[in-house]
């Protein structure tokens, strides 16, 4: 068990059950009503641009396909590193995020283009189901990040959570997280689509915090509804909250179903004023994306040169 | 990465929508007309103090030209519309509002001084919404529950504050024009720009002349209209001094009156509410419209269990509240409507100070013209303080504590008023008997001032007498009804 965890709970199922039961609950209609009204913040001209800068750094530039190949992959590294060829001054986004069998390719390419400094993120533990014994899942984490992944982005065991069988999703990210060690960092994919409820995502972040967790993830990008703006309040609530009581800041990583520029500056607005602008860093926030990266890139253009580009202005990846 | 880093720019909402004219008349019988009293007064932007319009200054003659025209309006006219005639013109106001909407929502922000976003998703939206409802209503009275021939008073006289201009209008305007009444509105002396601008409206909508008059003036204004001898009904919404005072005058006349007066709504907090919507909830409460609002949640009640967790994830939240421009769609908190009412405040929290509570704002910078006050809370309150009983009217929460369940009902009635409260728990049975032990005319749970056309509003004791809205709202202007 991780050292904060340590103090708040001694590792039992019931301990973890008291501490999870304990949390205040969600109220539905309060929780949309919070979220709809920062959805009317009105970003503009300067602080427009400098959210479309921030988001772009924050892009988990993501494919998870299973038609995806090494040319494929290479080419959205290509994209990762230099978002767009003709403006040298837009930032790199801020991981690569693909299948365990593609990270040493993205690895290797990124490398030799000079990438470096862009980490590759490897989803795993069965994703997108989590259907599979603990052993197979230490495995895949094992060769994601032998490959050369220095995130790792872990799905829970929804069946087990929802049966209530809390302390066995905890051991599972212990176990993970023990295997990632320093090497990588973990991100864990709640998939609060099926979650179904708030109560249910504020429990479920909290048990991933508990238990180690760098980063907590809303989807898998399989399931809809995924980061919607009331469940990202929620799991940012619960990130301002866990800092307040251990002083540990834990990331949170929004994706599936943010598509445009509006999208991605409302979900900046949600940790503006929810975690504050401390959160506002690729360290502590990012957005699992693939289509968001070229609609943030026109809208850059846009605001520099006053008119909209067509689509053939941005690469295709 | 810095504090700074997503500083939201201004978005200011461009005010070349609105025309304002120099100066304005007084609307009586479908036309503009110059006040006998050949005065005019000033209404500024409380925001900047600039004059925004010259506005008449109603006196008794003014008032009696005004009443007959809308008692021959009554007589020739619309008595003699059918119910459903009435409710095209009900639905064309509606419809008017809508289309200007924008116009509305930027000329109530310059007036009064409340943020834009506030008028925009709010003022202006509920006020059509309030047309549409009472338009439904003007052909199916006899379906209503009093009797099967409603008949309307004739000539009601509505009085009107500054905190919703337009919404209070509407709120007097439609049922009493729905119901088959006619009207001599007064508006506040602070905010009468939205409704010259209702006048217009009117105009746009043919409503046959004398049926809506508007009278612009200060309170002698208003006491010459609620004692003119030919009026059937009045109905104010205002303050508790003035409500009595109007009470008063009426007691040997036997007209009837429909009175919305103050507040001092408890928001009680229990130890098993859903915590961080309670804390946006109570930030609504009070934060809303500058706290310029009757029902209010203008006292915190706390179980002692909660207080230290809760206090410091309100006085974060309250840290984030936007204070500045009211045209800046970003801005949360707007200005105080009147130099008047920021020395109330200012007045009041005196007191908290100097009877022994603990003040706390938010940090933020004001604006150097204008009325402002930023976000206050005060703890250590208890019962026996000024700011517990009385109502402070603006962005002021006094927070006081509470051990039992019984404890908190008896301090949430423990004070003249009894307009609105917020019971904030997860447990549905403490909801319920939380409900049938509080006496206030409003009871929201898990959630505040929510608003609908169709939900009576009013309050107990020295909050009101009679409701607005839903199908009991109605009886304020049918005779006999009750």
């Amino acid at each position: 068990m991780s050292e904060l965890g340590n103090k708040l709970i001694d590792g039992s199922e019931s301990s973890l059950r008291a501490f999870l039961d304990n949390l205040p609950g969600v109220d539905k209609v309060g929780a949309e009503g919070r979220a709809a009204m920062l959805g009317t913040r009105s970003i503009k001209t300067t602080s427009k641009a400098r959210a479309i800068d921030l988001a772009i750094s924050m892009v988990d530039l993501t494919t998870l396909e299973g038609a995806d190949t090494p040319g494929k992959v290479r080419s959205l590294c290509a994209k990762a590193l230099r978002p767009d060829p003709s403006d040298l001054k837009v930032p790199h986004v801020g991981a690569i995020c693909v299948y365990n069998d593609m990270v040493k390719v993205a690895r290797d390419y990124l490398d030799s283009i000079g990438g470096q400094s862009i980490p590759v993120a490897a989803v795993s533990t069965a994703f997108p189901s989590g259907r599979a014994s603990m052993e197979v899942k230490l495995r895949d984490t094992q060769d994601a990040i032998e490959s050369g992944a220095s995130e790792i982005d872990m799905v829970i065991d929804r069946g087990a959570f929802l049966s209530g069988k809390f302390g066995s999703v905890f051991d599972e990210i212990r176990e993970i997280k023990a295997l990632c060690g320093e090497k990588a960092h973990l991100k864990v994919i709640l998939e609060t689509g099926e979650l179904a409820t708030y109560d249910n995502v504020r429990k479920a972040s909290y048990l991933a915090m508990l238990a180690g967790a760098d980063f907590i993830k809303t989807s898998t990008g399989k399931v809809s509804p995924a980061a919607t703006p009331p469940v990202v309040l929620v799991m940012l609530e619960a990130v301002r909250d866990f800092f307040a009581l251990t002083g540990k800041k834990i990331g949170v990583k929004p994706a599936g179903g943010i598509r445009t520029t509006k999208d991605a500056i409302k979900q900046l607005v949600l940790v503006n004023e929810t975690t504050g602008p401390e959160w506002l860093t690729p360290k502590l926030f990012r957005i699992g994306a693939s289509a968001l990266l070229n609609d943030l890139l026109m809208q850059r253009m846009k605001l520099s040169n006053g008119r909209y580009s067509s689509a053939n202005y941005v690469t295709v990846d | 990465m810095s504090a700074d880093i997503f500083e939201y720019a201004p978005a200011p909402e461009s005010r070349a929508i609105v025309k304002l004219n120099s100066e304005y008349g007084l609307f009586i019988n479908g036309k503009w007309v110059s006040p006998q009293s050949k005065k005019k007064f000033s209404s500024i932007n409380p925001a900047t103090e600039e004059v925004l319009a010259k506005v008449s200054q109603g006196n008794q003659a003014d008032v009696d030209k005004a009443v007959k025209a809308a008692r021959a309006a009554y007589n020739k006219v619309w008595s003699k519309t059918k119910p459903k005639e009435r409710a095209k013109y009900l639905f064309r106001i509606a419809r008017l509002l809508q289309e200007r909407a924008r116009e509305f929502a930027v000329l109530e922000s310059l007036d009064n001084g409340k943020p834009i976003r506030e008028t925009r998703d709010v003022d202006v939206p509920l006020s059509a919404a309030h047309f549409f409802y009472h338009a439904g209503w003007a052909d199916k009275l006899e379906y209503a529950g009093y009797g099967d021939n409603p008949k309307p008073y004739g000539v009601v006289a509505q009085i009107i504050p500054w905190n919703f201009p337009l919404l209070m209008l509407a709120w007097k305007v439609a049922p009493a024009l729905a119901t088959g009444n006619t009207v001599v509105l007064k508006p506040a002396e602070t905010t009468p720009l939205t409704a010259l601008l209702f006048a217009e409206i009117c105009q746009q909508a043919e409503l046959p002349a004398g049926v809506v008059n508007i009278v612009t003036g200060d309170g002698a204004t208003g006491a010459a209209l609620v004692n003119h001898g030919d009026i059937d009904k009045v109905a104010f919404t205002g303050s508790t001094e003035v409500g009595k005072a109007i009470a008063t005058s009426i007691a040997d006349r036997g007209i009837p009156a429909t009175l919305e007066l103050g507040g001092k709504g408890a928001n009680i907090v229990f130890d098993d509410a859903p915590i961080d919507e309670a804390v946006e909830g109570i930030i609504n409460g009070i934060f809303f419209n500058q706290g310029h609002v009757c029902c209010a949640g203008s006292r915190l009640l706390l179980q002692e269990s909660i207080v230290d967790d809760f206090l410091t994830k309100l006085q974060s939240r309250m840290a984030k509240i936007r204070v500045g421009d009211p045209l800046d769609k970003n801005t949360d908190l707007g200005a105080i409507n009147s130099a008047a009412q920021l020395s109330k405040i200012k007045e009041l929290s005196e007191s908290g100070t100097k009877e022994g509570a603990n003040i706390w704002s938010a940090p933020c910078s004001l604006p150097a013209k204008g009325f402002w006050y930023p976000p206050t809370i005060f703890t250590g309150v208890t019962q026996a303080h000024r700011i517990a009983r009385e109502e402070i009217f603006g962005p002021v929460l006094s927070v006081l504590t509470f051990r039992t369940p019984q404890e908190a009902m008896e301090k949430a009635n423990n004070t003249p008023y009894g307009l609105s409260a917020g019971i904030w728990t997860e447990k549905g049975s403490k909801i319920l008997w939380a409900a049938q032990q509080l006496k206030a005319g409003v009871i929201w749970a898990n959630t505040f001032n929510k608003f609908d056309p169709a939900s009576p509003f009013g309050g107990y004791k020295e909050s009101g007498w009679g409701r607005e809205g839903g199908r009991h709202g109605l009886a304020a202007y049918i005779k006999g009804a009750k």
